[in-house]
């Protein structure tokens, strides 16, 4: 077992310097980060300076060494656009990307659970037919047109909530700043957590409808009927309980993709996150901030699948004899 | 907006203006001007980046020497007089304005200038490109500098307008002494931080999300300029549709970078008014003529463009008009050069384009050796100019209704702007705004052959020795009137030969409440303090 | 896990008799009974139908510029004022027709899904069943591929490939591989997901008896893969293809807003929603309203379908 550990962390590590061998490669071609530095009339010879300066005229190898040295101690310099210490950019923009996803994943759970376990319990009713089209609309739409029409309904129609930002915040001790706290910060959060929710939601509501079906078909459910248990025991006692680990499951690993997921979100509700820092850089080729962004997300990928991975090998024995053998 | 026929806003419009409208209660006390716009300002530090929205938050903060007003014209600043001396017209004297205190307290005198200046020249800045002509600042009295240029220059003071004074000791005490160095790991004092003598001083700064300012009490000019900001809440919002929806739900006051289509909205909206203008910026084609074949054209073996006939059909088959009516809605005014009416050398007379005529273009290809036209690659932005990639579009479908078939390929400027620099393309479109109101800034970077300090932005491989001669020329000659006819000459030529395809100068459009009024800044880069005569 | 499919199914002809079973029977019945799925099969063959008519039922050709008039921009819908009976449901910004442009951008839209689902699935399944069939060391690697996939989003694939795709090929424009470059995108974003399905179901199956039976005799691996372990692990890969295709065709709408989807000059639906969306505050909603709702119903209408198809292919839901 110490062995099998050992080697997924390895592999791990290895996953992460191919993504920082990739995220470098990626950014020799996408623009000239120098052409972004400099003003419109710079002469050419002073642009020469820089780029070398930059070390962008440096062995294509040797830039790679220098990256993933300073990568592994989390150094990725100054952001080429704000000419401030990435890391810090990337520790202020988190709170905001952080309680986004946060809140949209406890959205997500506590509206698509109820909704998944009603349309499984009553399949052929007409609220749950009603639901189930309702949330293929939520994937349906794109995220930044359900974000547009929200606000259009929301901010400028009805002037109900805001239509951008993250209203007041307050700072907690060292740096954290919240949202959460004041009235402006959570109505500023609604609009935005709902965009960002829908698709997982969605998923939810369909995986916990799908596995409660499955686990109603089940013996022990059958048994559990046949000893004469009372319905509602049997549905929240029993199915809920055997659909809920794997739905945790997936949503733990969905957290990363609603990070992901939350560029646009972001984009749309100009929400100071990580997500909009990322695409700003993305369009203005601030390489530094892209560099730490994708670090970033690749980390949080491969560790938690690692903790699902080892999870999966300490429940399941058959699993844990293949992985062994291999 | 007179074209715009009201009838087609849908009745959903009607509805939405009566909530906003029930919405806002404004009250006319308010002080605070929540300020947005598309993009933010990259750092504090005023030489670091040669950028409008940098300059637009600096204004409010720092000073230059001079400054330009809404209509463009220079007004002392920290400077009250400037001349160049009688007996050396390579030195500029400033005489600078007393009883100056930045906002932390400290006097401003001539080592601020001089510190300021210098600092400008360093490597790691961004405005040395403003300073070439600049050999050396000297400190004459503690009210006196002077400049002294590399040969006379009678334009410097045209580019001092964006050039911040820093407080020497403040920077010096606050690792602000030299601008960012991007190798640098450490943050730079000025980067978000602010010391200057300016009419606001900085409250707080989180880069791409807010800035806010207050009013200083101890500005030299609180009774000259009654602008009564007492604050100043700047948050960027770079997704158009999301900066209008908070205009028009009330949560911010003044918008710049206003989308050309919804400013006819905007404007019947209640409670809300427009204020547009021109910038002092011509949008045009350019057309690359040096190359011996074209490298997206099916014409082998020569280069259609090298023909003056062709670029003279390009533009004669360009609809001025419809682009302005239609693409713009009404938010430019087309030109016959690249140039606009602010600047020097500027002759009614001479800005002039061929009426649209498509028979007339059919035929001048077709004596050009194409009557079935050619394909070409036209290559545009889709991020910087006002509707850029709307202009080039229209422009395909006109250039397509006389053979010429075009491909459009719509990049960020990041990519753009780099391909023009390097010549890589045949046909493409750009924007130049002139900072120092004079043609010697566009001939220099758009007709002159290209060298590492000079036409550098001359991707049409345009070189012509007697032309570059008559630019230089005008770097250094001190007779106006000379130097004058000169331009007009340079003019005439180009009028001459097309090398580029002016098409308008685009109009900015700024949308506030209707308590307040700010006018449009030819510069694109509004004053507040300017505000004190005109606000309502 | 739903691969409990019964393991004899080693013969072709035994394969393909079981399909025929299920046509007759099962999946077509549950079909017929539901009235939903019926309309939604209908919706997605008749937009289909549009698309591959499209030069035929489109009044102009909005890709080609000739036929683009300036003056005719931003016009409302015929039964509006000032609307023109030429232009049924409008005209966009740059004065193309809006119903047109929405069948060819259909055309598009649908063309970049298949085309990238076409390849994560082949990527996905291909390298599910090396990864699921050899195991160990292949197995780790690809699936350590697989999580530096995830890393990267849609969004950023398609901006890599994009920026690859124009270093490499020089003064190419984008009207010319945006296609391509869009379906790649939406291809290497989405293969995981088929390769971790198939490689589940593939570890399960490989030690069965068939499998067992089928290396004895000497058979190639990649016969026994493709022939023997494939079709009894395929099941599952039937509803991520259909949810997936809805999937592409919103990933390219998202990618347009972004900025790194078709041009302008070739809109697909996401390009023309994109447009529109820059006028929907302005009053011309028109531009949005269609494409949007023609791209709703449409991935609606595949969603659904592929909703009725993962209730029927489970067979302990029947």
């Amino acid at each position: 077992m110490t062995a099998f550990i050992l080697r997924r962390l390895l592999q791990s590590l290895g996953v992460l310097i191919a993504v920082a061998l990739i995220a470098f490669l990626m950014f020799r071609f996408v623009g000239d980060p120098v052409n972004q530095m400099v003003g419109i009339d710079t002469p050419q010879a002073e642009v020469e300076r820089l780029r070398q300066e930059l070390g962008l005229n440096d062995p294509v190898l040797v830039q790679i060494a220098r990256f993933i040295a300073n990568a592994a101690r989390f150094e990725f310099g100054i952001s080429y656009q704000f000419r401030l210490p990435v890391t810090q950019l990337l520790a202020e923009r988190a709170p905001a990307t952080l309680e986004l996803a946060l809140v949209s994943a406890i959205f997500s759970l506590a509206v698509g659970i109820p909704m998944g376990v009603y349309t499984a319990l009553r399949r052929d009713s007409a609220l749950a037919k009603a639901f189930q089209a309702v949330s293929l609309v939520g994937v349906s739409l794109p995220t930044f047109l359900i974000g547009i029409l929200l606000i259009y309904l929301f901010s400028v129609t009805l002037g109900w909530l805001p239509s951008f930002g993250r209203g007041q915040v307050v700072k907690l001790g060292n740096g954290w700043s919240t949202g959460l706290l004041t009235t402006s910060g959570l109505k500023a959060l609604i609009l935005p957590a709902i965009t960002l929710g829908l698709f997982q939601m969605t998923l939810i509501m369909r995986l916990v409808r799908a596995e409660m079906l499955e686990v109603l078909r089940t013996d022990y459910i059958k048994f559990a009927r046949a000893r004469g248990l009372k319905t509602r025991a049997i549905h929240f006692g029993h199915a809920l309980k055997n659909t809920l680990v794997p739905v945790i499951t997936i949503a733990g690993l969905q957290l990363g993709s609603i990070i992901a997921f939350a560029i646009i979100t972001e984009t749309v509700f100009q929400w100071p996150g990580m997500g909009l820092l990322f695409l700003k850089a993305v369009q203005s080729v601030d390489i530094p901030i892209m560099a730490a962004y994708l670090m970033m997300i690749g980390f949080l990928f491969v560790v938690i699948n690692l903790i699902v991975d080892l999870l999966y090998a300490l429940v399941d024995p058959r699993l844990r004899a293949t992985i062994g053998s291999a | 907006m007179k074209q715009m026929d009201k009838t087609r806003l849908p009745a959903l419009f009607a509805a939405t203006l009566l909530a906003t409208t029930a919405l806002v209660t404004w009250s006319a006390e308010a002080k605070t001007l929540r300020w947005a716009r598309s993009q933010d300002a990259t750092t504090l530090d005023p030489h670091s980046g040669n950028t409008g929205p940098n300059h637009v938050l600096g204004h409010n903060i720092y000073e230059p020497l001079v400054i330009r007003g809404f209509d463009g014209k220079l007004v002392g600043a920290l400077a009250t007089s400037w001349r160049v001396l009688p007996d050396n017209p390579s030195v500029w004297e400033f005489k600078l304005r007393p009883n100056v205190k930045f906002h932390n307290g400290n006097a401003f005198t001539a080592d601020d200038v001089v510190f300021s200046i210098k600092r400008a020249l360093m490597p790691a800045a961004d405005m040395k490109s403003l300073l070439v002509s600049v050999e050396d600042v000297t400190k004459v009295d503690d009210l006196t500098v002077q400049f002294k240029t590399k040969g006379p220059n009678p334009l410097l003071v045209n580019n001092l307008t964006n050039l911040f004074i820093m407080d020497k000791e403040w920077s010096e005490a606050n690792n602000a002494a030299t601008p960012q160095n991007l190798k640098e790991k450490t943050e730079n004092g000025a980067t978000r931080n602010a010391n200057g003598t300016g009419p606001f001083t900085l409250v707080s700064r989180e880069p791409d999300v807010r800035t806010v300012v207050k009013k200083n009490d101890a500005y030299w000019g609180n009774a000259e300029y009654n602008h009564g900001i007492t604050e100043i809440v700047y948050r960027p919002i770079p997704e158009a549709a999301t900066r209008v929806a908070a205009l028009l739900s009330g949560e911010i006051d003044y918008l710049q970078d206003v989308p050309v289509q919804d400013i006819a909205r905007l404007q019947t909206a209640q409670g809300i008014k427009v204020e547009a203008g021109p910038e002092n910026r011509p949008i045009f084609l350019g057309f690359n003529i040096g190359l011996p074949e074209l490298r997206s054209s099916d014409v082998k073996g020569k280069n259609p463009l090298a023909d003056v006939r062709v670029r003279q059909a390009i533009n004669t088959a360009i609809n001025r008009d419809a682009i302005q009516r239609v693409t713009m809605r009404g938010q430019s005014e087309p030109v016959g050069m690249v140039w606009s009416r602010f600047i020097n050398g500027y002759d009614k007379a001479m800005d002039t384009w061929p009426k649209y005529d498509v028979a007339a273009a059919k035929k001048l290809l077709a004596d050009a050796g194409y009557p079935n036209g050619f394909s070409i690659t036209l290559h545009t932005t889709n991020d910087r100019y006002v509707n850029d990639e709307g202009i080039a579009q229209s422009v395909v479908a006109m250039l397509g209704q006389i053979g010429v078939k075009v491909t459009l390929v719509a990049h960020s400027l990041r990519v753009h702007f780099p391909g023009i620099q390097r010549g890589e393309y045949d046909f493409y479109l750009l924007g130049w705004g002139i900072p120092t109101f004079d043609s010697h800034y566009i001939f220099n970077d758009l007709y002159r052959t290209k060298t590492p300090s000079a036409g550098t932005w001359n991707g049409t491989g345009l070189s012509n020795a007697e032309l570059d001669a008559k630019i230089d020329s005008l770097n250094s000659e001190v007779d106006t009137a000379k130097r004058n006819a000169t331009i007009v000459d340079i003019w005439k030529w180009i009028k001459e030969n097309d090398v580029y395809a002016p098409i308008h100068v685009q109009f900015i459009a700024g949308a506030m409440r209707s308590e307040w009024t700010i006018p449009t800044d030819v510069e694109n880069t509004p004053k507040m303090k300017f505000l004190g005569a005109s606000r309502s | 896990m739903s691969s409990t499919t019964a393991p004899a199914a080693t013969s072709a002809s035994a394969r393909k008799g079981r399909i025929a079973r299920i046509l007759d029977s099962d999946i077509y019945a549950s079909f017929r009974s539901s009235k939903v799925t019926m309309l939604a099969a209908f919706v997605v063959v008749v937009m289909m139908l549009a698309a591959l008519l499209a030069p035929v039922l489109a009044t102009m050709n909005p890709f080609d510029p000739a036929q683009v008039f300036l003056m005719n921009a931003s016009l409302p819908p015929s039964w509006l004022p000032n609307g023109d009976p030429q232009f049924v449901i409008g005209t966009d910004d740059q004065g193309r027709d809006l119903y047109s442009a929405i069948l060819y951008g259909l055309r598009v839209s649908l063309a970049v899904g298949f085309a990238g689902v076409a390849l994560a699935a082949t990527l996905g399944i291909g390298l599910g069943l090396i990864a699921g069939y050899f195991g160990g060391r292949v197995d780790a690697i690809i699936m350590r591929v697989a999580d530096i996939q995830l890393t990267f989003p849609a969004i950023l694939i398609a901006l890599l490939v994009d920026g690859v795709v124009h270093a490499l090929l020089k003064g190419t424009n984008r009207e010319g591989t945006a296609f391509w470059v869009l379906a790649l995108s939406i291809g290497l974003s989405f293969w995981v997901q088929y390769a971790r399905t198939i490689r589940g179901s593939t570890l399960v199956e490989r030690n069965k008896d068939y499998v067992q039976a089928a290396r004895l005799v000497g058979l190639p691996a990649p016969v026994i893969m493709v022939r023997h372990v494939l079709p009894n692990v395929i099941g599952p890969v039937l509803v991520i293809l259909t949810i997936n295709l809805g999937l592409a065709i919103i990933t390219e709408a998202t990618l347009s807003f972004l900025g790194v989807g078709l041009p302008p000059t070739q809109p697909s639906l996401g390009t023309l929603i994109n447009i529109g969306n820059q006028y929907l505050f302005s009053g011309d909603w028109w531009i949005v309203a269609f494409p949007g709702a023609t791209l709703a119903v449409l991935v609606l209408a595949v969603n659904l379908l592929g909703d009725w198809l993962r209730d029927a292919l489970n067979p302990k839901l029947r």
